[in-house]
């Protein structure tokens, strides 16, 4: 019996833009399980980014519900949601956002500080998992002296190292070129085969084949199994 | 975190130098002036105090002009000061004008002072050779005399004065020590004088009345109470007549040079404290730009799982860090400046612990004050906008 760890069932939100409401997700019903890896497909504008927001639990529904690990993730005060965050979602980003006067390793503590982790097993923690990355030799390095891929890299190795229940990434390959962007694939592969949960949100149904399950988002209603974009 | 914080708050000063600098030396400049005009005009306070507290701060002056019927005070007045609680000592002055002889030659115009051994005992430096007029000299109304520098040089040519005869308005004294030399445009100079028991003076030569009174009282806190006793019996001794005398208590003097310095310093630091608030202006201005700056870095911080409290943290230790460099700054130039303007008007210079403090207290409020606004609107920042603006 695969373990569910995300679930929303019928899930609105809307935005209201003057006097405008606007319905950006139309019932969204989505069950994610322990091991999967979600390919989001969808064009810009379905709404797939707001899904994403919401995962993250950056945003949060305006009705329906939406369990996180078994918990319901609501309108919750800033300071609740930066923990469920903090432990839950590893979050990917298309621009990497890494901090410039940081070095590699640096970054990839960030989010252990937050997580109140002490700074010798910060360290520990980081290091081995830019080895798993394949970054051991560039653990010094600031991001302005990597390359994108590398970079890339040292963002996952942050959104790993909190060993969150799930990887969050939005258009991860978005920035890199066909080549690199087939090896951060890869290493998603790689990740998912180690039995990690990942969603991954892409306009480009290439990318999104590389998942084990699809799920097209078009004018904020979601469909299963569809293939061929 | 605090730790993480300051490293951070360090790091982005840093790689702003220019900016940091610029934003710095409003604080710099605010802190500077404020510790400069508070040290110079302490300094110049404790110069002015010590110089009154030196001619004695537990004296009360009585000058005696007299009135019509009366012109100055007697014995019998003076015996009924003394008689008063928290008096130490009376040192009476009875001045006249004189000549002095020697061995046929004279001198004119030579002020004759008639003191007592109390006197004497609460002066530096009277006397530069010999000795001084003592309790045994006042009560017998001794024929001794201390005479000037001068007298000295011209009546006794070639010869050691003390031991020898002096001839004083006629009379024939004995010379027992000479006065220390003072300076010829010194206000009291006492180079063209002669000293003698002031006992002496009203016994002897005649003098009628006390011209002059200096009252040492033992508990200078009690200086007013005694003061408004010692005019008492002086009203009494003129028929209540007010106008015969007049009184200063130099504790007091002290007092009013304290209060008016204070507030004089209170003065000047507030105005210099108006270039800290265009200082903090300047901090608060720059830490909103680094807010804007970093719009993306603080979204990231919050999908990293930033508590908001933390990211204002973050903010408020960097605009305090910030300010207490600036403040540290400031202080050294400050001090460096009191230290110089002391050397040049030769005040003294001393620094407190409590300006010390003033200082780097001063700075990290200025920090938290206006570094409060900024961080505040970094911690409210929507992550998920705050995530958009790459």
């Amino acid at each position: 019996m695969p373990e569910k760890i995300l679930e929303m069932k019928n899930l609105v939100k809307t935005y209201r833009m003057g006097d405008e409401e606007q319905v950006v997700l139309k019932g969204i019903d989505l069950e994610i399980n322990r091991g999967d890896f979600l390919s989001v497909l969808g064009p810009s504008g379905s709404g797939k980014s707001t899904l994403m927001n919401i995962i993250g639990c950056l945003d949060v529904p305006t009705s329906g519900s939406y369990y996180l690990s078994g918990e319901r993730i609501e309108d919750l005060p800033e300071t609740v949601l930066s923990h469920i965050r903090n432990r839950e979602i590893g979050f990917i980003f298309q621009q990497f956002q890494l901090l410039p006067r940081l070095s590699a390793q640096k970054n990839v503590e960030l989010p252990l500080i937050y997580a109140g982790v002490p700074e010798k097993e910060r360290q520990l923690r980081s290091a081995d998992i830019l080895k798993r990355v394949g970054l051991a030799e560039k653990m010094k390095n600031r991001p302005n002296q990597l390359s994108g891929g590398q970079q890339q890299r040292v963002a996952i190795a942050r959104a790993l190292v909190t060993e969150p229940t799930i990887l969050l990434a939005d258009e991860p390959t978005g920035a890199l070129d066909q080549q690199t962007g087939h090896q951060i694939m890869e290493l998603f592969k790689e990740l998912y085969q180690e039995g990690k949960t990942i969603v991954m949100i892409t306009h480009d149904a290439d990318v999104a084949k590389n998942g084990s399950r699809i799920v097209r988002i078009v004018d904020g209603n979601l469909s299963e199994g569809v293939y061929n974009a | 975190m605090l730790k993480e914080s300051i490293k951070m708050a360090l790091e982005n000063i840093i790689s702003n130098k220019m900016r940091s600098f610029l934003t710095m030396l409003g604080i710099i400049i605010g802190v500077g002036s404020v510790i400069a005009l508070i040290t110079i005009v302490s300094g110049a306070t404790s110069t002015v105090t010590d110089q009154v507290a030196s001619m004695g701060a537990n004296t009360v002056t009585i000058q005696v002009q007299g009135t019509p019927l009366k012109h100055g005070l007697t014995q019998g007045d003076v015996n009924k000061i003394a008689e008063l609680s928290n008096i130490e000592g009376i040192a009476p002055t009875i001045s006249g004008q004189t000549t002095v002889a020697f061995d046929g030659n004279s001198m004119d115009e030579i002020s004759l002072q008639g003191k007592n051994d109390v006197y004497f005992e609460n002066t530096e430096d009277v006397i530069s050779a010999g000795r001084i007029i003592n309790p045994i000299d006042t009560e017998n109304k001794s024929r001794v005399a201390l005479i000037g520098n001068d007298i000295a040089n011209e009546l006794y040519v070639g010869e050691n004065p003390i031991g020898q005869e002096i001839k004083i308005g006629g009379i024939t004294y004995q010379v027992i020590g000479i006065l220390q030399e003072s300076d010829s445009f010194a206000q009291a100079n006492t180079n063209k004088a002669v000293m003698i028991p002031y006992t002496t003076a009203m016994g002897v030569v005649g003098a009628k009345y006390i011209n002059s009174l200096t009252v040492y009282v033992a508990d200078e806190a009690q200086a007013d109470t005694t003061t408004r006793q010692i005019e008492g019996v002086l009203t009494k001794a003129f028929n209540g007549d007010d106008d015969g005398y007049s009184i200063v208590n130099m504790q007091s003097i002290l007092e009013t040079i304290e209060e008016m310095t204070s507030i004089l310093s209170m003065m000047l630091g507030g105005i210099a404290s108006i270039s800290l608030v265009v200082g903090g202006i300047g901090i608060m201005n720059m830490m909103l730009v680094s807010v804007t700056e970093r719009t993306s870095e603080i979204g990231l911080r919050k999908a990293l799982g930033a508590e908001p409290k933390q990211i204002q943290l973050q903010f408020l230790i960097e605009s305090v860090v910030l300010c207490l460099i600036g403040g540290i700054i400031g202080f050294g130039l400050g001090v460096i400046l009191a230290w110089v303007v002391a050397n040049l008007i030769g005040t003294s210079f001393a620094l407190t612990a409590s300006t010390v403090l003033l200082a780097i207290g001063f700075s990290a409020v200025i920090g938290v004050v206006f570094g409060f606004m900024p961080a505040r609107k970094a911690s409210r920042l929507n992550p998920i906008d705050a995530l958009r603006s790459i």
